[in-house]
């Protein structure tokens, strides 16, 4: 194995110190609650400028397709802002997941073409409609379908971002075989119901199509069909299990910050509750692990950013692990926090309702742990 | 000259193939080619450390002898960086070089029965064979536990109190203790897998000239931190290929052996795998970061990951093999008489000796426990353990 680089370049500590200062003025985590309780969860505002104005949104382009030209090792660095901040933007499905997908049909056809060039300038957000769980190994959707003028038909539930994307990148079954479709937001016979979610901060919603039509324009055209659709579709969502690691990775590091800052200021029994060993031994140990969870999700976005062979060992690994410290995460800064940590008004709930979501996300731990099997040649009973 | 000019003029004098190991060594040394990192007259040159690895592939391409680190691991790893920074010149003159050569072997006398984690509780005395004059000789009393290669040892760095009246961290002094000096007694220690890596070292009326002290009577607490601190770099920081440790020895035996699979057993296996890949990552970025100039205290995560996954991997490892995980490949008492292992051999051994072996990683080089204390206290600024011997003079502590 080529030595592979897991340190961060200082393009990078540039960017995470940009976006840092963008999130904390726009969306600390009061006003990311306050906007969870009205119909509103999203702040357009905050994504415009994460997206278009810091260029966020097209890290990961090409400069030839009209990108920065970076990699998803600094959208990986953005990730881990989102998540440190628990942003309530569509980040990752559409900056990530959706780029990447459209990415994979582009350089497959050579050309970039209209939709990647709104996604480079951040003046669309789209979305892979696909339930938020969809693991990169699971076989191709069927639950929508194509008849042969491109009209869709049929179900998705549970697709993270859906109720704000301008346009959708649809899975679908044509007589022909597997499809991949693009259908705006708004066209007709296209409904999204915004779903109840655990994750206040990343809604979900389940998504009918009653005969969606191809009409002119991108609305119901066929971007890619056959093998080109299925390798577009898990690439997409590999690329979206090594980057959700660092978006993880920035949950594990603000409850761990918010942690430590608790048991430094909060006296019990005369004493500061960080001096006793049964709380600061734990906080020890979820160092270490966030400390190696920075080492596993920096090499899965390298990886992804290589296009190494390793890849799907790579995003298998960060989602198998990295996905685990950021729950434990979240739930021992509930548990530091003792009393204030089970209210409403304390920020750790929604870190955990979030790094609770994004361990099911992609494919939860244990399905990435028996696609290693397979990858590594570990194989089952 | 430059460093390759260096290597080539060494084995141009010094021709591996028709010179004896020690000359060649000796040789090496003499050339600043030891380690490079060392100042020049000391085996160096004053050269940037990571230049090492283009010395030691060099040689080893051309078929030199090395100086068998393994075996003097704590010579190099523990006395000579110790040495260097506290020595005097006559010291560092007389020590280091055969220090590297292998000819002189190192050990380490600072545990105690009585002083494990709180090592600087440690009771073996040191006093004036003359009274109170300075520059007399010193005599040593006490018992020391742990030691590796004392057996074979010819020097040991060794840390006795000096000044029972004033508070422990205070009355220690560092010295370099002869091994072969009458009073010094050497037993092995018969530990839980059968075999005597360590021994007990008895020190009864050992006499130290006052020209082996390391650094100033009373400041042996400092000079052992230098110690410590390389210890701790010395272990669990290593380069592993993917499966190159203890996962690799398992994950063999499920490929060799369908026999043995149970649904249950392969998600443990591949929940191992994950950790052991996220612990050599974790190695991995530490050690750019180092090479970058970067240094961090990821090395403290790093040793404690490494010794629970070494038990949880090692301990499925024996539920794995079942029947076989009944039986234990050697207990024969040479182990620890005649026939003594110079490392942990976790690969040529048995699953049963890798789980009881891998019990003592969690308390050799600093305990989990107290690797726990150092993060959560240095790292992350949490308030330090409750102190209530710091100011007592060391005579009065309950011991």
């Amino acid at each position: 194995m080529s030595p592979v680089g897991l340190l961060y370049s200082e393009v990078e500590d540039d960017l995470r110190a940009s976006v840092r200062a963008l999130l904390a003025d726009r969306s600390p985590w009061n006003a990311v609650l306050a906007r969870c309780e009205t119909d509103q969860p999203y702040d357009a505002a905050l994504w415009k400028a994460l997206a278009a104005d810091l260029g966020s949104a097209s890290l990961a382009i090409p400069e030839k397709f009209g990108g920065a030209g970076a990699s998803w090792r600094e959208a990986a660095v953005v990730a881990e802002e989102v998540g440190r901040a628990v942003a309530p933007v569509p980040f990752l499905t559409s900056s990530v997941v959706a780029t990447a997908a459209v990415l994979a049909i582009g350089e497959a056809a050579g050309e970039a073409g209209e939709l990647l060039d709104r996604l480079a300038a951040g003046r669309a957000t789209v979305v892979l409609a696909v339930p938020f769980s969809c693991a990169p190994d699971e076989a191709f959707p069927e639950s929508a379908r194509a008849d042969e003028l491109g009209r869709l038909s049929g179900t998705v539930t549970s697709v993270a971002d859906a109720s704000v994307a301008d346009l959708l990148l649809v899975p679908a079954m044509t007589e022909s075989g597997p499809a991949l479709f693009a259908v705006e937001a708004e066209a007709e016979g296209l409904k999204r119901d915004g779903a109840t979610c655990l994750d206040l901060t990343r809604p979900l919603a389940d998504l009918a199509f009653a005969g969606v039509a191809g009409v002119a324009g991108v609305a119901g055209r066929q971007l890619a069909a056959g093998d080109a659709a299925v390798a577009a579709l898990s690439h997409a969502l590999r690329v979206g299990a090594a980057v959700l690691a660092s978006e993880q990775l920035g949950i594990a590091e603000a409850c761990l910050e918010l942690s430590v800052g608790y048991l430094k200021t909060r006296y019990q029994f005369g004493r500061l509750i960080g001096s006793y060993q049964g709380l600061k031994h734990r906080a020890a140990d979820l160092w270490a692990s966030v400390a190696q969870a920075r080492a596993v999700a920096r090499y899965a976005a390298a990886c992804v950013a290589d296009d190494d062979p390793d890849a799907p060992v790579a995003a298998a690994l960060a989602q198998a692990y990295c996905s685990g410290v950021a729950v434990r995460a979240a739930e021992e800064c509930v548990q530091f926090h003792g009393g204030i940590g089970f209210t409403w008004e304390h920020p750790a709930h929604l870190y955990l309702k979030r790094a609770k979501s994004a361990s099911i996300a992609f494919g939860t731990a244990s399905r990435h742990r028996a696609a290693l099997g397979r990858l590594v040649d570990l194989p089952a009973a | 000259m430059s460093l390759l000019e260096r290597i080539k003029a060494l084995l141009e004098e010094h021709d591996p193939a028709g010179t004896p190991r020690t000359d060649f060594l000796r040789a090496r040394f003499d050339a600043g080619l030891a380690w490079v990192h060392f100042p020049v007259g000391l085996g160096g040159l004053d050269a940037p450390r990571e230049q090492q690895r283009i010395v030691d592939e060099a040689l080893a391409a051309a078929g030199a002898p090395d100086n068998d680190p393994y075996r003097i691991g704590i010579g190099l790893g523990m006395a000579a960086p110790t040495i260097l920074a506290h020595g005097t010149d006559e010291q560092r003159r007389r020590f280091l070089r055969p220090l590297w050569t292998g000819e002189e072997v190192w050990c380490q006398l600072f545990s105690e029965p009585g002083a494990g984690s709180d090592l600087a509780g440690l009771a073996t005395k040191a006093v004036r064979a003359d009274g109170s004059d300075e520059g007399s000789d010193w005599i040593v009393t006490g018992q020391k536990v742990w030691t590796s290669m004392a057996h074979e040892a010819r020097w040991a760095i060794l840390i006795a109190r000096t000044d029972p009246s004033v508070p422990k961290h205070k009355g220690l002094t560092y010295f370099v203790c002869d091994m072969t000096d009458p009073g010094v007694e050497v037993r092995p220690l018969r530990q839980l897998t059968g075999e005597a890596e360590f021994n007990e070292v008895f020190l009864t009326g050992v006499r130290i000239p006052d020209a082996h002290r390391l650094g100033p009577v009373g400041a042996g607490w400092a000079v052992a931190q230098t110690t410590l601190m390389n210890e701790r770099v010395a272990i669990g920081g290593g380069a592993q290929p993917r499966e190159g440790g203890v996962i690799g020895m398992v994950a063999q035996a499920w490929r060799e052996r369908p026999e043995l699979r149970t649904a249950a057993a392969h998600d443990a296996l591949l929940d191992l795998w994950v950790q052991a890949e996220a612990a050599r990552l974790t190695a991995t970025r530490l050690r750019q970061q180092l090479a970058a100039g970067q240094p961090g205290p990821e090395g403290s995560a790093a040793k404690l990951a490494f010794a629970r996954l070494n038990q949880e991997i090692s301990g499925f490892e024996v539920d794995l093999l079942g029947e076989e995980g009944l039986r234990y490949d050697d207990w024969s008492s040479d182990r620890w008489t005649t026939d003594r292992p110079t490392t942990v051999d976790f690969a040529g051994r048995g699953a049963g000796y890798r789980y009881l072996r891998a019990k003592g990683n969690s308390i050799e080089g600093g305990t989990s426990e107290i690797l726990r204390n150092i993060i959560a206290e240095r790292v992350l600024g949490l308030p330090p353990e409750i102190r209530v011997d710091k100011d007592v003079p060391w005579k009065d502590l309950a011991q």
